[in-house]
């Protein structure tokens, strides 16, 4: 039974339809990578697994429970997966303790001081212990982004979403993020991210699916999908990626 | 370049007289004629002051004023007598051939004949308020500013401008809770919401269309007439409170609803993911950033509703304005009011300085971060 389930998953923006049937599994321990160009659906379809956005059909299940539609506590769900943004999103108004403790304290009404224990030992992972006091707009994005992924790790999930996180990175800073997420792979957390970083992509993921105008087109390990893709569609995109230099 | 920069060179070089091109000498031709208008217009409202004022302690006073007057007219000479010597210096250093300093000379003598402009307006301006007061044998003088009365009329007029600012707290204070009510209420979610919208929206309408003077009268008189229940016992005082929140709340509500909607969405995603519900999101995340942004407004609105207070009058508050026209109407002098006016400046300019230090604080913060 795997872990994470999209059954023919549709969202559409009125007229315009942006997934037209995802169908994706993702077991335990996986890291399943999207690739794909812009605006084929990547960001929108885990928005929809984090019930951000609503389907308009299919379902989405996690560890065999429908976790979408009516009915469904979306705030449990999203105890349970985790998100992290292109753009960090972090709360400009508070610390980066107050960021990384927030949820834990008013939704998991962990007290402070052991919330705050925590937030400090996930920081201290990500080299960012001496920041916890400092305010988002004090940090490089690179920081900014390590500390939008421990306030993420927070809340103990168990699925993490990864939506782009080094796109607006400076080049020189996406390598911090990077070995985070490497990081975590190892350590055995289920992770689906869309990425423009195919290197990383074909080192880290055990299986990578590429998305073509909202649906999966392609699917299968690095090895497959980089070296000997089936479709077209799939040899295209590569080649263009080849060309820019980006892989 | 140069030449095309500064005529100069070639007409020195077509062997013609060494006549700068530029427009330094109008802009000083033009401030000179400026000056002497106003140097004039201050000496002969001097002379006028000086000659309406009476014997005594008076004429010390108004000499005095009159002095300043000429003072401030005469002063505004300075630059301009700075203005040709820059470009005279600026007018020779071109004959000789040096363009840049000649051309930078000619620069400060136009500059220094703008600032002689600029300071000629408000000083002729100072000069024909003080014609306005001692027109008609100084009756609007003392109509408006008889120091006497206004001195007599202090004592009261100022304490009962303590009711004023009782009654602009108060309210203050409820309109910032109630208001942030119904501008959480005008953006409830959902189907479920969709009444709660409706009937926030409509008070919002309402209250911004009923003008504050027509909502206390109608509270102040409306209540105890129909001898409503609880309501219709309040004091003028609780009633003027009571209609200026009613009126103010929906001001405030507006000004949250543009602050807690200027947060960007990502914010709310950024929340919501992390399993805060609607009001969580609300209450830790999104209000508190609203709260910042707004209070420029926010103080604007207040400094309205201070301002509003002086309309309790017609319900029979006895706030400042009505201690100064009982005062005006048995002395036949408006003095009195103009005390209550400069009360009200005297509250207003300190809270207006601290909206403008707000705002410039929050240009630059936005400068800084791109």
């Amino acid at each position: 039974m795997p872990f994470l389930e999209l059954n023919n998953v549709v969202k559409s923006y009125g007229e315009n339809t942006v997934l037209r049937g995802i169908d994706l599994h993702v077991d335990k321990h996986e890291v399943v990578c999207l690739i794909g160009a812009s605006g084929c659906g990547k960001s929108t379809l885990l928005r929809c697994v984090n019930a951000l956005e609503s389907i308009n059909d299919g379902d989405i299940r996690l560890e065999d429970d429908v976790v979408s539609g009516e009915g469904v506590d979306v705030n449990a769900l999203r105890r349970k997966v985790g998100i992290v943004f292109q753009s960090f999103n972090l709360f400009p108004h508070m610390s980066v303790l107050g960021n990384v403790t927030l949820s834990p304290i008013r939704v998991l009404g962990v007290s402070r001081a052991d919330a705050e224990e925590q937030a400090l030992a996930l920081l201290k992972r990500v080299g960012l212990d001496h920041k916890a006091g400092a305010f988002p707009d004090q940090l490089s994005g690179g920081q900014q982004q390590r500390v939008a992924i421990v306030r993420a790790l927070a809340m103990n999930p168990d699925v993490l979403l990864l939506d782009e996180i080094t796109s607006a990175l400076d080049p020189e800073l996406v390598a911090e993020v990077l070995n985070i997420v490497r990081d975590l792979a190892n350590d055995g957390l289920t992770i689906l991210m869309a990425t423009h970083e195919m290197s990383f992509a074909r080192e880290v993921s055990s299986r990578v699916a590429f998305l073509h105008e909202g649906q999966v087109l392609e699917i299968g390990p690095p090895e497959q999908i980089f070296g000997n893709p089936a479709q077209e569609r799939t040899k295209e995109f590569l080649k263009k990626i080849i060309e820019a230099g980006r892989l | 370049m140069t030449q095309l920069l500064s005529p100069a060179p070639s007409a020195r070089e077509r062997g013609t007289a060494a006549k700068p091109a530029d427009a330094t000498n109008t802009v000083l031709l033009a401030a000179t004629i400026v000056f002497l208008l106003a140097a004039s217009l201050c000496v002969y409202t001097a002379i006028l002051l000086v000659s309406a004022a009476k014997p005594g302690l008076w004429t010390a006073v108004l000499a005095a004023v009159a002095l300043l007057l000429i003072l401030l007219g005469l002063a505004t000479a300075i630059p301009l007598v700075r203005g040709y010597r820059a470009a005279r210096a600026g007018a020779a250093a071109l004959a000789s051939g040096d363009v840049v300093s000649g051309r930078r000379l000619r620069f400060r003598g136009a500059n220094s004949a703008w600032i002689t402009l600029g300071s000629s307006l408000p000083v002729s301006i100072v000069s024909v308020f003080v014609l306005f007061l001692l027109a008609n044998n100084h009756a609007v003088q003392s109509t408006f500013f008889d120091v006497s009365f206004m001195a007599k009329s202090l004592g009261a007029v100022s304490k009962a401008f303590t009711v004023n600012i009782i009654i602009a707290v108060i309210a203050e204070v409820f309109v910032l809770v109630f208001g942030l009510v119904i501008a959480i209420a005008r953006m409830a979610p959902g189907q479920a919401g969709r009444p709660i919208r409706w009937l926030a929206t409509t008070y919002v309408d309402v209250f911004r269309a009923v003008p504050s003077i027509i909502v206390i009268y109608l509270v102040g008189f409306g209540l105890p007439l129909a001898n409503v229940p609880i309501l219709s016992g309040m004091s003028p005082m609780w009633a003027a409170i009571f209609a200026l929140t009613l009126t103010y709340s929906a001001y405030v509500a507006e000004v949250y609803r543009a602050g807690i909607s200027s947060i960007h969405w990502s914010q709310v995603s950024a929340a919501r993911s992390l399993g805060l519900s609607h009001g969580k999101t609300l209450r830790f995340v999104i209000i508190p950033q609203a709260f910042r942004r707004v209070s420029p407004p926010l103080l604007n609105d207040f400094i309205g509703l201070q301002k509003d207070t002086a309309l309790v009058t017609i319900i029979g508050t006895v706030d400042a304005f009505t201690q100064a026209k009982t005062y005006a109407s048995n002395y036949f002098n408006l003095s009195s009011v103009t005390v209550v006016a400069i009360l009200f400046i005297l509250i207003t300019i300190p809270q207006t300085r601290f909206v403008d230090r707000l705002l410039e604080r929050d240009e630059k913060k936005q400068r800084l971060q791109g």
